[in-house]
């Protein structure tokens, strides 16, 4: 339970439907860590896990719905499996999706280890989307939710078989309104709460600051990874502070003296975490036809044995893209888009799906 | 499902006898204190009763005696009562929080602390303390018993050290007070504070013992209640049931009801024993009759306290951080456990209520559970 609408309405629909409930909160980061450091603001309030707001609006729908209710530190599990990948990948040149890593490693893979230790037999999430067994493929199969626009399958595709036996979705078949609907007819105040937008363990959403303060806490030196802004034909346009401060393609704003190329807009195309070198061209050469990924998850097939059409959504608020999938080396597969996609992203996932299902995914190499 | 309450450290009930005590409090003697007519006199009266009651406890003067909120007005008190910019606190890594605090603050505003470590049993070594000493050291601060652990410190003799060294010696006794004698005079502390709520009375009440010429700063300022020492309308009620609890806790103290809890506090030591890769933290150390403090190997001790408190029992693990959930015991961290043998420790805190039913019905349910979590995570 976050503090948040989603999973206290799943947790009062099971509640209130005879089940018998476990409020249980990760406490995963502490808000007051890093607050005042290099621009971090101060004061965290609602609207992101773990600030003391939303924690308190946790205990109080459980108190609301009699349930018993803990919290349990994951603040070292979280710091090793998100944040400190969360920081390398942004020092190695990619952009990485903590959210992804945290429901693999902490909200399905942890949280369902607590529910087991304490003798529940299940986990339920506040996630939109639908999860449910096919007995002709002998799996747990992984579906988009009835509200397309919630749908979180994206940042679910690394649920293994046992998590997805072991997990309820109750807001999978309804939509949002239909939610804070529930929320408001199980009489619980937060039902108006507005949606968490931001990474929850960067406050104000400037990962550039974060990165800054937690590898000062850290006693880390900020790596050295200045280097040569080049256009795509290889002609140097000048120089960068660091390879962290890209993302693939964002628009770069470049001084006069750099913009021998033109008015036109330049975006990001390539970031080399070796040369540190960062490409930049045109919005029309940001188009790539096929991406690999790697530490794939399967899930509604055992393993992909030959090619695959699938629909490929390569970032959080993507339309999943026509493609055909191909087996590459263990763990890894690859996608030949039927149109070339805009700005596939180093770091961020590549969910596979057929129709509604999720086949599988991983990460984009 | 039967309850068993076993975590008296952090909290216990009122005895029947206080709540009596302190009924008329609440609605028919309900004057104040500081006031001269017959109402205000009937309230004065009860909170000099209970001062006298507090005195007798301590073996002290009732003009020794201020009441205040708790444990930790007591500690912030003394502390920040004492320091003046340019001080020297001695203390130890194990004090409760609230002492912690008040002296990691203390050293913001210029005065200089240091913290000493207690060695692997829990208990402090008064050579530690000595070898601290400056010419500056004004205060020395030591717990009587430790919260976590149960481990009673040598405070007699860091009492002694402390005299020679001309410092002032301040004692929170929150945990130890109701669970052993306590004699100011013999402790020679300048400074000693207990709360109600640890000893089955009321929460939000506590009393401190300011040796007479003590300079001492009150930390709340205003009327010119408890001798100018702790300004605000005394809490009446809570007074009263402050002082019928301290009643209470002498005569537990002469009657045998400590031997019984040490009893079975051993019995549910040893039956917790009897699970294989379990150890005690502080074993060896003297320690007050109520406390177990257990350490299961492989164990997550969060889960634990979880499983337990479904099954019935609540016992507690570590300390509680800011928002509810736990990080592994500061004390347990000081004497030089890893973080992962104090997050798989927890603490057993026996109420002097507790029966022997109480201590099998643990022993029913600990085992079953330490046996299901080792079984899920083999480490």
């Amino acid at each position: 339970m976050s503090g948040g609408v989603d999973s206290s309405t799943a947790a009062a629909i099971l509640a209130r439907s005879g089940e018998t409930v476990v409020g249980l909160t990760l406490q995963l980061w502490d808000q007051t860590r890093l607050a005042g450091k290099h621009g971090i603001p101060d004061a965290p309030k609602a609207g992101r896990c773990c600030s003391l707001d939303d924690v308190y609006d946790a205990r109080r729908v459980a108190e609301h719905l009699g349930i018993p209710y803990y919290v349990v530190n994951q603040e070292e599990r979280f710091e090793r499996d998100v944040v400190r990948p969360f920081v390398d990948e942004y020092l190695a040149g990619r952009t990485p999706i903590p959210c992804s890593l945290c429901n693999n490693h902490l909200k399905f893979d942890q949280l369902l280890k607590t529910a087991r230790s304490i003798g529940a037999g299940r986990i339920a999430t506040g996630h939109y989307a639908v999860n449910e067994y096919d007995k002709a493929r002998g799996r747990w199969i992984l579906k988009r939710p009835a509200d397309l626009a919630k749908d979180q399958t994206y940042f679910l595709f690394g649920l293994t078989q046992e998590q997805l036996a072991h997990t309820l979705f109750p807001l999978g078949r309804m939509t949002k309104p239909e939610v804070r609907a529930a929320a408001r007819r199980h009489g619980l105040k937060l039902a108006d709460k507005p949606d968490s937008q931001e990474i929850c363990f960067i406050p104000g959403g400037d990962y550039k600051r974060f990165l800054t303060a937690y590898l000062e806490e850290q006693g880390e030196p900020m790596p050295e990874t200045a280097g040569e802004l080049v256009a795509a034909a290889g002609e140097v346009l000048g120089r960068h502070e660091g390879i962290f401060n890209f993302t693939v393609g964002q628009r770069k704003g470049l001084s006069a003296a750099e913009r021998p190329l033109g008015p036109a807009p330049l975006y990001v195309l390539k970031i080399d975490p070796v040369t540190h070198r960062v490409t930049v061209g045109a919005d029309a050469a940001l188009g790539t036809h096929a991406l690999r990924a790697r530490g794939v998850n399967w899930i509604s097939i055992p393993e992909l044995r030959g090619p695959m059409r699938v629909r490929v959504k390569i970032r959080h608020r993507h339309e999943p893209a026509w493609a055909t999938l191909e087996p590459a080396s263990p763990g890894e597969a690859v996608a030949a888009f039927d149109q070339p996609q805009r700005a596939v992203t180093p770091g961020q996932a590549a969910v596979f799906y057929d129709g509604d299902e999720v086949v599988g995914g991983g990460w984009i190499v | 499902m039967r309850r068993v309450y076993c975590d008296a450290n952090a909290t216990t009930p009122l005895l029947p006898e206080v709540l009596e005590a302190m009924h008329p409090y609440w609605m028919e003697r309900f004057g104040n204190a500081s006031s001269i007519h017959t109402p205000g006199q009937q309230a004065r009266t009860a909170v000099d009763q209970a001062r006298e009651s507090v005195a007798r406890f301590l073996n002290c003067h009732d003009a020794e005696v201020a009441f205040n909120s708790g444990g930790t007005e007591g500690a912030n008190t003394a502390i920040f009562g004492m320091l003046r910019a340019g001080d020297h606190l001695i203390t130890t890594s194990i004090e409760h929080s609230a002492v912690l605090r008040a002296a990691e603050r203390a050293a913001e505003r210029g005065a200089s602390v240091t913290f000493v470590g207690p060695q692997p049993d829990g208990l402090i070594d008064p050579e530690t303390i000595r070898a601290a000493l400056r010419p500056q050291t004004r205060l020395i601060s030591v717990m009587l018993a430790n919260n976590e652990t149960g481990v009673v410190q040598p405070v007699e003799e860091i009492g002694k050290i402390a005299a020679a060294a001309d410092a002032f010696f301040y004692i929170d006794a929150v945990q130890g007070a109701g669970k052993l004698p306590l004699d100011v005079r013999r402790l020679r502390c300048h400074v000693l504070t207990i709360s109600a709520h640890k000893m089955h009375g009321p929460k939000g009440v506590g009393a401190m013992y300011v040796r007479r010429g003590t300079p001492l700063d009150a930390l709340l300022v205003g009327g010119s209640h408890e001798r100018r020492l702790r300004a605000g309308t005394q809490n009446v009620p809570a007074i009263v049931g402050l002082g019928k609890a301290v009643e209470l806790a002498m005569e537990s103290l002469e009657d045998g009801t400590m031997e019984r809890v040490a009893q079975l506090r051993d019995r549910l030591e040893a039956g917790i024993l009897e699970i294989a890769g379990t150890s005690v933290n502080g074993a060896g150390a003297p320690r007050v009759a109520n406390t177990a403090n257990i350490r299961f190997e492989q164990v997550e001790g969060e889960a634990l306290v979880i499983a337990l408190d479904l099954k019935g029992v609540a016992v507690s693990g570590g300390s509680a951080c800011h928002s509810g959930s736990t990080e592994p015991s500061h004390v347990l961290l000081a004497m030089g456990l890893d973080k992962n043998a104090a997050r798989a420790s927890l603490r057993f805190s026996l109420l002097k209520t507790a029966t022997w039913e109480d201590v099998d019905q643990v022993l029913r349910v600990v085992p079953e559970a330490v046996e299901h979590l080792r079984a899920l995570a083999p480490v």
